[in-house]
């Protein structure tokens, strides 16, 4: 059996959104930018494409710029109106928390080089953040407030609507990375009070290699990529005529579809939940997904110690899922993941993670099938982990973890 | 990151997993904050290693790492054992990825602190035959 359960990675593209992709490529191919009918054709593919992505999250069609990822949105949103506000009005703060994407923190730390001073609000240990905390933190020297609206690993929704207002009462620019939560929950920028919001296409089974970023009428957006007239002279390239279709037919059906998809995939992330929670000395990170802990309806994370996160996603690979951790291994630097770190684990938990984030392509066999083989290789991996034997012969600190974590035994 | 074929046997495939009751020598390196811990188990008779056995906590590397030198050491002269580098092993598995190189060292060391066990046990000071076992490099 093989399953594809890292859909908050990427996903596939699907037919329906196959089908007005390659005519992009292979009919409508003209450059936007030409004049003869090749051209306009393309030209206004684009157009439609850019008035779905507006409609689905309740903006203007000519607050929508396209890019080329959910990561340069996020650079553009923040170092442009960083920039601009330092500028203009002598503004070098900046508000985020510190679990946001890296796209944002690391664009944060950038930005933290050329003078700026950016304030890293904590979550919580189930991974929220309170407005309050937000307006607290707004003082005269803010230029811009970008918080994420659902997290990537932990699948925790953040109260953005009540961020936005916060924000707007402060006269503080407020940007939200919606990379994931778009399609998952109802988007409305007008409503939330969301100045700027960051896309991408590919998790919402568009192709890699487009995204956009939604800003606001009134509100100046500086040229980021200098050269030709596209995007209104802001974003300078050829426009990926495909792949924008391609968005704009995607972010359509994802918006459209939100209701029935919560209503498909939240059982099943509460099966999964439910029982590998059963595994021995385990925790659920983030939410539990409840009216007041509201979370990603396919976001499922769990941690087991004496584990390495590494050594589990390659033996469920060897038994045919695809998965994704927080371990140090798989984040790429010797620390695990710093959204984990933010909800206050220590490493050795977080070394133990497990993201399964699943769609409505995924089969309630499958999950059957995941609940199945998860525990078996926990179990496998723990046999030979000397942390685990040392955990459970009480040779070594169970009592630090035994709060954070179910009974050991 | 790609892993070789042979690495992706040895974490698929594990030799020598498990503890040795009345193991000669026992060496623990790394530790869980890192992500990383080799516990490695000699049976030594008339200064051959007649068993090797290991517990690993850790990646896939640490895994075939741990694997592939308790496998190079089985069967050999302490003296040879001495000799075993982290390098002999990456060889022997075809390469690990850069980020990686470390778990062969720890792998290494875990075999050098089982030898260095070995010696204290009888009363041999493991110094000046083992050398000084350091910190792994990234853990340090």
């Amino acid at each position: 059996m093989k399953i594809y359960a890292d859909n908050a990675a990427t996903t596939p593209v699907t037919p329906e959104i196959l089908e007005v992709l390659i005519p992009c490529l292979t009919e409508n191919y003209g450059n936007p930018s030409s004049i003869y009918t090749l051209g306009m054709n393309a030209l206004r593919t684009i157009e439609k494409a850019r008035a779905q992505c507006a409609k689905a999250i309740g903006a203007k069609t000519n607050e929508i710029y396209f890019t080329g990822s959910g990561t340069e949105a996020d650079n553009w949103a923040v170092k442009e109106t960083a920039r601009r506000l330092r500028r203009t009005k002598g503004k070098t703060g900046i508000i985020t928390t510190n679990f946001e994407h890296h796209a944002i923190l690391h664009t944060c730390e950038a930005l933290e080089k050329e003078g700026f001073t950016v304030k890293y609000l904590p979550v919580d240990s189930e991974g929220y953040i309170k407005a309050d905390d937000v307006k607290n933190a707004i003082d005269d020297n803010t230029a811009i407030v970008t918080i994420m609206y659902a997290n990537n690993e932990i699948g925790t929704i953040l109260p953005i609507g009540e961020i936005g207002a916060v924000c707007r009462e402060k006269g503080v620019v407020f940007h939200t990375d919606a990379v994931q939560a778009i399609g998952n929950v109802p988007i409305d920028v007008v409503k939330q009070n969301i100045d700027m919001m960051s896309v991408s296409g590919h998790k919402i089974h568009a192709p890699k290699g487009v995204g956009f970023l939604y800003s606001k009428n009134g509100l100046t957006l500086d040229r980021f990529i200098h050269g030709g007239a596209q995007e209104r002279g802001r974003r300078a390239g050829t426009e990926n005529t495909a792949g924008i279709a391609a968005l704009g037919e995607a972010i359509t059906i994802a918006c459209e579809g939100i209701e029935e998809r919560f209503a498909k995939i939240t059982p099943m992330r509460d099966k999964l939940i439910k029982e590998l929670s059963k595994i021995p000395a385990s925790r659920l990170n983030g939410g539990a997904g409840s009216a007041n802990k509201p979370r990603l309806p396919g976001n499922v994370n769990m941690s087991f110690i004496g584990i390495e996160g590494e050594s589990l996603l390659l033996n469920l690979d060897i038994a045919g899922i695809s998965a994704s951790s927080g371990s140090a291994c798989t984040s790429g630097s010797l620390d695990p993941s710093h959204v984990l770190l933010a909800l206050g684990l220590p490493h050795e938990i977080a070394h133990g993670s497990l993201r399964l984030s699943i769609n409505e392509y995924n089969t309630d066999e499958e999950i059957d099938y995941i609940v199945k083989v998860v525990p078996e290789v926990c179990a496998k991996i723990r046999a030979m982990s000397p942390l685990w034997e040392e955990l459970t012969k009480g040779q070594s600190g169970w009592e630090r973890f035994a709060p954070l974590l179910s009974p050991i035994a | 990151m790609l892993y070789s074929e042979q690495v992706m046997d040895h974490f698929a495939n594990p030799r020598n997993v498990g503890e040795l009751e009345n193991a000669d020598g026992i060496g623990e390196v790394g530790n869980a904050k890192c992500g990383d811990i080799m516990k490695m188990y000699l049976k030594i008779d008339n200064n051959v290693i007649t068993d090797a056995k290991f517990k690993t906590f850790g990646c896939g590397a640490a895994i075939a790492t741990s694997s592939m030198a308790t496998d190079m050491v089985k069967g050999k002269p302490v003296s040879e054992a001495l000799k075993l580098t982290n390098k002999t092993v990456v060889e022997a598995l075809g390469g690990l990825p850069a980020q990686k190189l470390h778990c062969s060292v720890l792998a290494e060391q875990a075999i050098r602190s089982a030898l260095s066990d070995y010696y204290s046990r009888q009363g041999i000071d493991p110094l000046p035959i083992v050398g000084e076992i350091g910190e792994c490099a990234s853990c340090s």
